[in-house]
C-alpha cells in the first residue's frame, strides 16, 4: 500500500462503520466485482440516515409546506424550516439567507436571471439606490469568471452578458492548474459588476485563493458569486469567513438527495433582488393588476418546495457534522495524496491539475499517454472501479489544458486507501492492452 | 472484457482511409457533447441519387478507440459502394449497436463492424461507435442525397441515443469548396 501520512484519516474500524451506512457500497458490478466508487464529484452516495429521514417525512408528516392549517401541514412546514436552519448552520449562515433550489445550477441561474429582471421597468422601485445600482448591468459593464468553471457557472454568465450587453471576461489558468492571479488586477476592474468563480475546481481539484479574489472584487464594488459544489461536501465552509456575496451548492454531492440545492446570499442583497421564478408561495399580495413579493427566502421559492429532499439534506449535514468536517477533509486528503503518489510512479500517466496536495481537494483528473480517457475509464469499469470520463462539464478548461477529455477519480468520506490501490492496479492493465510503451 | 476486440484495437491504432482529402461534395463536423470527441468527415460521390457511388470518404477523428475504429470500419465498408448499399450497411450497424446485445451483426452486411457487437452491451459507448456513421448520414444529406426513406423505414434511427449523438456544429461546405 502506498505510504502516506494518515493524520486525521479515518481508522479501519471507523471506515468500516461509515461504509456500513451506505448499502450501495456492498453491491457488486460487472460480473461480481466489488464496487469501487470513485465518482463522488459527480454525485455522492447517500447514507441510510438520509434515506430514513426522507422516508420518515413521507410516512409521518407529508404535506405541502407553507399551505393549509391542518396538523400535517404544520408538521411538514416545521420539518422544512428546521431543515433550513440545520443547513444554514452547516455553512455558518442565518436561516433566512438560505434559499432552496432544485440544484446548484438553478441557484446560479437564479442570481443571473434576478440581475436580468432587475433591468425591467419598476423592478427595483423601493430599493436603496446604492444597492439597486449593484444589480444594474448593461453595455460597458463586465462580468468576470474563470477559465476553470463548470458549465453551470459559465453558461449562465455568458447568457447574462448576451442579454444585458455586458462583456464577459475571465481569469486564466497556469499550466499546473492554478488561477493566474497575475490577471487579477487587469481582469477585475472598475467596469466589473459581477465576479463568479468556483471555490474548488471539479476537474483540477484546485482550491482557489478566495481571499485575494474577494478583496479585489470588493475594491471595485463587484458582486461575488461562488460555486461551492465541490467545497461544501469536503471542507468546513463558513460563509462569513469567505466574504462572498452569494454561494451555491447541491445536495446530491454531499451525501444528500437529488433534487435539492442551495443558494446562500447576504440578506440585504436577497432583499433587493427581484424574483427569478414566480407563482405560488413567493407572493405577498396578488391582484389582477399586479403582485407584490414575499420577503426572502420565500421570494425565491415559487411552487411547492422539495420538502422531503430538504429534510434529507439536513440529515446529510448532521451526518457530516457527526463525522466531523475536519476529519472528512483529512481523510480525503490522505486518499488524494496516496493517489497522486501512485500516479507519480507511473510516468505514462499525467495528472491534469496540481500534482502536489497543497490547496488541493480530492478530484484527480489524469490522462494516459496515447489512450483516450473514455477507454481508460472502460478498463477501470471492467475492474469495478467507477470513475468519470469526458470533459466533466468544463470544456473550456480542458481546451486550456490541451486535452480533449480526462479520466477523473474523486473521493468522499466512505472511500478507502485499498480502493486507491484497486484503481492503480486496474490502471496498470491499460498500457499493455492499448499497446502503449511504458 | 469483450469490448476491445483485436480488430477494434487495430483499426484504432491504424485507422483506414484516414486524413482529409479533396475533392469532396460535402464536409461535416460532428461532436459528441458528452465527451468532446470530434470527427470531421468528407464524402465525394460519383453519380446521382441513391445509385451514386461513394468515391471517397475521408475524415479526421479525435476520439476514443471505439469511435476511431468505428469510423475506420465505416470508411472500409462504404467506399466504392453505392449510396443505397451504404445506407443498408448503416442500418445494419445501427440495428446491432442498439440491440443491447441481442443482435451480433452479420459480417456479410457490416464486415469488421461485427467486432463492435460487444459495444451494444455498454449503452454509454453506443454514441462513440455511432459518431462517424451519423456524420456520414449527415454528409450524404448535405451532398444532396435523399436519406429520408431510409430514416423512416428504419425505426431504430429515431432511437434517442443515436439521434442526439451529434447535433451541433454541422457545416456543409460543398458550395465553399466548389470542387464537385
Amino acid at each position: 500500500m502506498t505510504d502516506v501520512t494518515l493524520t486525521g484519516a479515518f481508522t479501519t474500524e471507523e471506515s468500516a462503520a461509515i461504509r456500513g451506512d451506505f448499502a450501495i457500497l456492498s453491491r457488486s458490478v460487472r460480473d461480481g466485482k466489488p464496487l469501487v466508487y470513485l465518482d463522488s464529484g459527480a454525485t455522492s452516495h447517500k447514507p441510510r440516515q438520509v434515506l430514513d429521514a426522507e422516508r420518515a417525512f413521507y410516512e409521518e408528516h407529508n404535506s405541502a409546506v407553507h399551505r393549509g392549517a391542518h396538523q400535517l401541514a404544520e408538521e411538514a412546514t416545521d420539518a422544512f424550516e428546521s431543515a433550513r436552519e440545520t443547513i444554514a448552520h452547516f455553512i455558518g449562515a442565518p436561516a433566512r439567507e438560505v434559499v432552496f433550489t432544485k440544484n446548484a445550477t438553478e441557484a446560479l441561474n437564479l442570481v443571473a436571471y434576478a440581475i436580468s429582471n432587475a433591468a425591467a421597468p419598476g423592478a427595483m422601485d423601493g430599493v436603496d439606490p446604492v444597492l439597486a445600482a449593484r444589480f444594474a448591468l448593461g453595455k460597458g459593464d463586465e462580468i468576470v469568471i474563470t477559465e476553470m468553471e463548470h458549465h453551470a457557472n459559465l453558461v449562465p454568465w455568458q447568457e447574462l452578458a448576451r442579454r444585458s450587453g455586458a462583456t464577459l471576461r475571465w481569469i486564466g489558468i497556469t499550466d499546473d492548474g492554478r488561477l493566474n492571479l497575475d490577471d487579477l488586477d487587469t481582469v477585475i476592474t472598475d467596469r466589473t459588476k459581477i465576479v463568479a468563480f468556483t471555490h474548488v475546481s471539479n476537474v483540477l481539484g484546485t482550491i482557489n485563493p478566495v481571499a485575494a479574489i474577494v478583496e479585489r472584487a470588493r475594491a471595485v464594488g463587484a458582486l461575488t458569486v461562488m460555486d461551492a459544489c465541490q467545497s461544501v461536501p469536503h471542507l468546513a465552509v463558513d460563509v462569513a469567513d469567505l466574504g462572498v456575496d452569494f454561494l451555491a451548492f447541491s445536495g446530491h454531492k454531499m451525501l444528500g438527495p437529488m433534487g435539492v440545492g442551495v443558494l446562500w446570499g447576504r440578506y440585504d442583497l436577497l432583499a433587493a433582488m427581484p424574483p427569478f421564478l414566480t407563482g405560488g408561495s413567493m407572493i405577498e399580495d396578488v391582484r389582477m393588476e399586479g403582485t407584490t413579493y414575499a420577503a426572502p427566502p420565500q421570494r425565491f421559492e415559487a411552487g411547492v418546495p422539495m420538502a422531503a429532499q430538504a429534510v434529507g439534506l439536513a440529515a446529510a449535514c448532521d451526518y457530516l457534522t457527526a463525522l466531523g468536517m475536519p476529519r472528512v477533509t483529512a481523510h480525503e486528503h490522505a486518499l488524494t495524496e496516496a493517489l497522486l503518489a501512485g500516479l507519480a510512479q507511473r510516468p505514462w500517466v499525467h495528472v491534469v491539475g496540481p500534482v502536489d496536495g497543497q490547496n488541493r481537494s480530492g478530484a484527480v483528473a489524469f490522462v494516459v499517454d496515447g489512450v483516450h480517457p473514455h477507454d481508460v475509464g472502460q478498463i477501470l469499469d471492467d475492474a469495478g472501479v467507477a470513475v468519470r470520463v469526458g470533459h466533466h462539464c468544463a470544456w473550456p478548461l480542458h481546451r486550456r489544458m490541451n486535452v480533449t477529455a480526462t479520466t477523473r477519480a474523486s473521493f468522499a468520506a466512505y472511500n478507502t486507501l485499498a480502493e486507491v490501490d484497486t484503481l492503480l492496479s486496474a490502471l496498470d492493465r491499460v498500457p499493455a492492452l492499448f499497446g502503449v510503451a511504458i | 472484457m469483450d469490448l476491445y476486440q483485436e480488430i477494434i484495437l487495430d483499426h484504432s491504432k491504424r485507422p483506414h482511409h484516414a486524413g482529409l482529402r479533396e475533392p469532396f461534395n460535402a464536409q461535416v463536423h460532428h461532436i459528441n457533447p458528452t465527451c468532446g470527441d470530434e470527427v470531421t468527415l468528407r464524402v465525394q460521390l460519383r453519380g446521382e441519387g441513391r445509385s451514386a457511388v461513394v468515391a471517397d470518404l475521408s475524415y479526421e477523428a479525435l476520439g476514443c478507440a471505439i469511435s476511431t475504429a468505428s469510423t475506420s470500419v465505416l470508411a472500409d465498408e462504404v467506399t466504392g459502394h453505392s449510396v443505397e448499399d451504404a445506407l443498408t450497411t448503416l442500418a445494419a450497424m445501427r440495428r446491432m449497436l442498439t440491440s443491447k446485445g441481442s443482435d451480433s451483426g452479420d459480417e456479410e452486411e457490416i464486415g469488421d463492424g461485427v467486432a463492435f457487437a460487444g459495444v451494444s452491451k455498454y449503452p454509454a459507448r453506443v454514441k462513440c461507435a455511432l459518431l462517424g456513421w451519423t456524420a456520414f448520414t449527415d454528409a450524404l444529406a448535405r451532398a444532396g442525397v435523399d436519406i429520408t426513406a431510409t430514416l423512416t423505414s428504419n425505426p431504430l434511427t429515431s432511437d434517442p441515443i443515436a439521434s442526439d449523438t451529434t447535433a451541433s456544429d454541422t457545416i456543409a461546405n460543398s458550395t465553399i469548396a466548389g470542387n464537385t
